[in-house]
């Protein structure tokens, strides 16, 4: 047999040939079976960019199918919740250009809101606990309900429902424990400057390097 | 000589330390009142076990640790809680938070403190016990509770203590170590027995120090610790820094100096410790350095925690006028105050009030030019341009490749910047950015975890729903076949008399279907009542009223008289139907005498009813077209021309119905003539009934001969039909053929039934068949006539205990009886007056039938049936005449 291989050089060679691609064939078949990806990987890559506040501004029922829309093909400048910022990172996934917000779904805010149910007012029509895609509001048929502000989207979708008209959208208020610093103004306005670290000119000793060595 | 490892980077700002250090350490009067923040350390804000109102000693507890890293907070001297409230403090924000606002009596008595001489004897736990209660944090800066801090998880082989002090301006530690260098030692001993004696134990002193350096060095001699001095260089003394530089070890990215075996604390969190386990003594007081050109006198000074910076500055001077800002902590990394209502905490080592001329205003910013100074003067390493350039284009990913967490915001490459770029203000804002990513990032998987968790909820709970209807279905079902299983079980007890007795059967079923109508009828009068009544209420209660509640009323009177026209509609109706019910329900089952009774139903209903009834809807439609059409003109349609046309056509074919109404009274002749042929017609009943009687005993011979013999007219009929229906090219011709055929092959099945009883019956039926079919024609139409006018007799007959095992035998019997009858009385003149109406209604049968193909009416087909019906009729009848006469 390995006579006859040596002695035919292209029989040889078409063997090898032959031989080799049954076994790729056989590794790319395993590998194809064993790491078989479930579902659409670039969903759930868009889904964790979309900022879940479920609010349906996109006109899809939450963020999983919107995200399921975009890696169909609609457009990623739908979520006014995330505003220019997811729409970059949307963008940079899919290595497309990043449109401006589409201003027809709503305009994007700085200020984050939550939901607060005017307690006295509220009648306890329970429309509200069925609107909220989060499960945030607390109440049972009659009684007053309220919202967990920490786990409230800013939605809105609570709102419109109130057949009393007692939920208001607040701004949420910035506390000492998520105060973060603000980017020094683009204009270097010196006077607003709270700077203290850069005063280099009256802290002048710009000594010589003086590399401590072992002492 | 201790080795000693140069840090990477870093500056060498001016040092400005001898200001501070020329006097010695003071201390300022009370002021008017002293403000705690219950948050002045990293972790859980403490809770105030205190009331407004309450008087409270120094030191005493006003507000005590909540969670584990937390710190217990305490009164510095005595006097009244005047407030609970939200105050500034010092924080870069210049926000409020709440804390506790104690008004002092001036008397400044304090607790009793629990000394301990034999400190080291006590219990780890204890001595940690003690620590925590005290509240001490971190005195460097950041503010971490020390008790935590020296309960390391992992083992600790080197305790490192930081007297660098390498900021600017600040000799806090530095005068702590001159003045106290004993306590420090001491300190740092009680710390290396709470870590277990670590291998080594060393206090780190930059060499701009010489008297702290001394100092210590003389309190160190026969203790285990180390005093090293290394060169001066900021930021030395940054956690990291300082480690690297006595070990030249560096602490992994994110990770604790714990994690390799370390820990390191400050000088003056060393001397609280000590105070605190030995003396009892809560931290409520610190030596802080007062300094800055703004002020009259510039020194350390031990000031009671809760002081507003207003007051020390008042003490020392303070010229708000020379001042640039307020500073709190060194010029490096501290931050401008927005107030100095703010007070002294736990982690202020300085108040800097600096003049113009000290620190100025920082010069507007330039463009970048890459001149790499930031990175060779960042102590961590780090790449200050790339992240700068990061920070602007918010690209946070890659500012965390680019490590921007371990930036420890020194500010050295903001002191090198040419550019006078403010990096460290962009590194902070970006680390902020970075940090508020995270917390969204995660609200947001647990808002996408609830969003999923409802989403399934709801699903399932649909499921079950649809799970419980189909169950409700099934059951539904289930009981639909256990009822029908029921009725068939009582059927089949039933079968075997009705088919021992199918009179008794039939006599049942026909008294069930009689009576169902008289229930009807008394349901129906029942509604009628009660639609009365609720009519006469109406009426009642619209007399009472005013206003619009009127209206309501009158809507509501509407309504219920609608409601009892339409009831007395409904019964009147009901009170008609037993005319066409009861024919229905002489026969059915057999093919010919549902035949017949089709017949009967269409010939039941006088054409001047027929008519009127035409008349009515005619109107009704006439009505809501014209509404429709004065809506349309109204909104000013586009359908108002083909409204019109309709309503046009509407009213040509109301005249002609009328037409035909009026021509009509020809046909009312027959009523008169009613009661005589009811008395026939009673007179044929009792003859039918004897002949049914009769026919009970008849041979299947006989019945299958009668049969035979209506099925071979019906078949001649039918071919007529069909031949025409072919002739005019009509699409139901085929379906009549299909009917023929059948037919055929049912005669030719009684025919061989037949001629299996008795061949010769057969020929001699062929030859009397289409004597017997032009028979039975007009005989059907003649019964009709008498049913129309009487239905009771046909009702009983319906219901008669005679009544015979066939009913088409019945029919036919009836028919012949009806015709005898007829005969005995003046055929001939009967036949004739039958024959001018059957004209006339042909005429306009057909006259119609025109005008319906003119007019492209739908109903041609109907009508064209109908004519063709008649003239087989007439001529029936009039070769019945010719016979008779």
């Amino acid at each position: 047999m390995f006579e006859l291989l040596i002695q035919n050089p292209f029989l040889g060679a078409l063997v090898a040939l032959a031989g080799l691609a049954l076994i790729f064939g056989a590794i790319l078949g395993y590998a194809a079976v064993q790491f078989k990806v479930e579902g659409d990987p670039i969903v759930d890559q868009l889904d964790n960019l979309l900022p879940q506040t479920q609010c349906g501004q996109c006109s899809f029922p939450g963020c999983r199918p919107y995200a399921e829309a975009i890696a169909n093909g609609d457009a990623i400048n739908k979520c006014p919740p995330g505003g220019q910022g997811t729409i970059n990172a949307i963008a940079d996934l899919l290595d497309v250009e990043a449109p401006t917000l589409d201003e027809e779904h709503g305009e994007e805010t700085e200020v984050k809101t939550v939901a607060y149910i005017r307690e006295d007012e509220c009648i306890g029509c329970t429309k509200c606990i069925q609107a909220c895609p989060m499960d945030a509001i607390l109440g049972a048929a009659k009684q007053m309900h309220t919202v967990i502000a920490d786990e409230c989207t800013g939605c809105d979708l609570c709102v419109e429902p109130c057949p009393v008209d007692c939920i208001d959208m607040l701004p949420v208020e910035s506390t000492l424990g998520d105060w973060k610093w603000d980017k020094p103004p683009a204009s270097h306005d010196a006077i607003t400057l709270k700077l203290i670290a850069t005063d280099a000119s009256t802290l002048a000793g710009k000594d010589s390097e003086q590399n401590g060595e072992a002492a | 000589m201790i080795k000693v490892w140069n840090l990477p980077g870093g500056i060498h700002p001016a040092e400005n330390k001898a200001q501070s250090m020329q006097a010695p350490l003071g201390s300022i009067s009370l002021p008017s009142e002293m403000v705690h923040p219950l948050g002045q350390h990293i972790g859980a804000p403490a809770e105030p076990t205190v009331a407004v109102g309450d008087k409270v000693l120094a030191g005493q507890l006003i507000a005590s640790a909540k969670g584990f890293i937390s710190a217990n907070i305490h009164a510095s001297t005595s006097g009244v809680v005047s407030a609970i409230e939200e105050r500034p403090i010092v924080h870069p924000s210049g926000m409020d938070a709440p804390c506790i606002i104690i008004t002092p009596d001036g008397l400044d008595q304090s607790i009793v403190f629990e000394r301990s001489a034999d400190y080291l004897a006590l219990e780890r736990d204890a001595l940690l016990e003690k620590i925590r209660n005290a509240g001490i944090t971190g005195m460097g800066g950041a503010g971490f509770p020390t008790s935590v801090k020296l309960n390391p998880r992992d083992a600790i082989n080197t305790l490192i203590i930081n007297g660098t002090e390498c900021e600017p301006y600040i000799t806090a530690d530095d005068m702590l170590m001159q003045t106290r260098a004993d306590d420090v030692v001491k300190g740092i001993e009680l710390l290396a027995h709470l870590l277990g004696n670590p291998e080594r134990v060393v206090i780190g002193i930059e060499d701009n120090k010489p008297d702290a350096i001394k100092a210590m060095q003389t309190a160190a001699q026969g203790s285990s610790v180390e005093v090293t001095s290394f060169p001066t260089k900021y930021p030395s003394g940054g956690e990291k820094q300082l480690i690297y530089i006595l070990t030249g070890k560096e602490v992994p990215s994110g990770q604790l100096p714990g994690s390799i075996g370390i820990v390191l604390q400050n000088v003056g969190t060393t001397v609280a410790a000590l105070e605190a386990v030995r003396d009892g003594k809560p931290l409520f007081e610190r030596i802080t350095t007062v300094v800055g050109e703004a002020l009259g006198s510039q020194r350390n000074i031990l000031v009671k925690l809760g002081t507003p910076i207003r007051h020390v500055l008042e003490q020392h001077a303070f010229d708000e006028r020379k001042a640039s800002r307020l500073i709190a902590g060194g010029p490096m990394m501290g931050f401008a105050l927005e107030s100095s209502d703010a007070p002294i905490v736990k982690s202020s080592n300085c108040i800097l009030a600096p003049s113009q001329q000290e620190l100025s205003d920082p010069p507007p910013a330039q463009a970048c030019i890459r001149c790499g100074m930031c990175a060779e003067a960042c102590p961590a390493s780090l790449l200050p341009q790339q992240m700068y350039w990061y920070t602007l284009a918010e690209d946070y990913d890659k500012l965390d490749a680019h490590n921007l967490r371990d930036c420890i915001e020194c500010g050295a490459c903001s002191f090198v910047c040419p550019s006078n770029i403010p990096l460290v203000q962009y590194f902070r804002a970006g680390k902020g950015a970075m940090r508020q990513i995270a917390v969204e990032k995660e609200k947001s998987d647990r808002s996408r975890q609830r969003f999923e968790f409802r989403q399934e909820r709801i699903v399932k709970a649909e499921a079950e729903k649809e799970a419980k209807r189909a169950a409700r279905k099934l059951a539904a079902e289930a009981a639909k076949k256990k009822l029908a299983a029921a009725k068939a079980a009582g059927e089949s007890k039933e079968t075997p008399t009705a088919s021992a007795d199918p009179v008794a059967t039939a006599m049942a079923n026909a008294k069930a279907k009689t009576l169902s109508p008289a229930e009807q009828q008394a349901k129906l009068e029942r509604a009628l009542s009660s639609a009365s009544s609720r009519v006469e209420k109406a009426r009642a209660s619209v007399a009472t009223s005013e206003g619009d509640k009127q209206q309501r009323f009158e809507a509501n009177l509407k309504q219920a008289e609608l409601k009892q026209q339409e009831a007395q509609q409904k019964l009147d109706e009901l009170k008609a139907a037993p005319v066409n019910s009861a024919p229905a329900v002489v026969d059915e089952n057999d093919p010919v005498a549902a035949a017949i009774a089709r017949a009967k139903a269409k010939m039941d209903m006088d054409p001047r009813e027929k008519l009127a009834s035409n008349i009515e809807s005619l109107n009704k439609r006439l009505a809501k077209s014209e509404d429709k059409l004065a809506q349309a003109k109204s909104d000013g349609g586009n359908t108002v021309e083909a409204l019109q046309t309709g309503l046009d056509k509407l009213k040509e074919k109301i005249a002609t119905a009328e037409k035909e109404l009026g021509e009509l009274p020809a046909a009312t002749a027959r009523i008169p003539a009613a009661p005589a042929e009811l008395d026939a017609a009673s007179a044929a009943i009792e003859r039918a009934k004897a002949k049914a009687a009769a026919s009970a005993s008849m041979s299947p011979e006989e019945k299958l001969k009668d049969q035979l013999t209506s099925m071979t007219g019906r078949i001649d009929k039918a071919q007529s039909k069909l031949a025409k229906a072919k002739s005019e090219g009509s699409d139901t011709a085929d379906a009549m053929q299909l009917g023929v055929d059948k037919m055929l092959a049912k005669r030719e099945k009684l025919r061989g039934e037949l001629a299996a009883i008795n061949p010769a019956a057969l020929s001699e039926l062929d030859a009397t068949a289409s004597a017997a079919t032009k028979e039975t024609a007009p005989l059907e139409q003649s019964v009709a006539s008498v049913v129309e006018q009487n239905p009771e007799p046909v009702m009983e007959k319906g219901a008669a205990p005679v009544a015979p095992k066939d009913a088409a035998t019945l029919a036919i019997e009836k028919a012949k009886a009806k015709a005898a009858a007829s005969a005995s009385m003046s055929p001939e003149e009967k036949l004739r007056d039958q024959l001018a109406s059957m004209e006339k209604r042909l005429d306009k049968a057909q006259q119609r039938l025109e005008k319906a193909t003119a007019e492209g009416d739908a109903n041609v087909d109907a009508f064209r049936s109908a004519a063709e019906k008649l003239e087989g009729k007439l001529a029936a009848t009039r070769s019945e005449l010719e016979a008779l006469s």
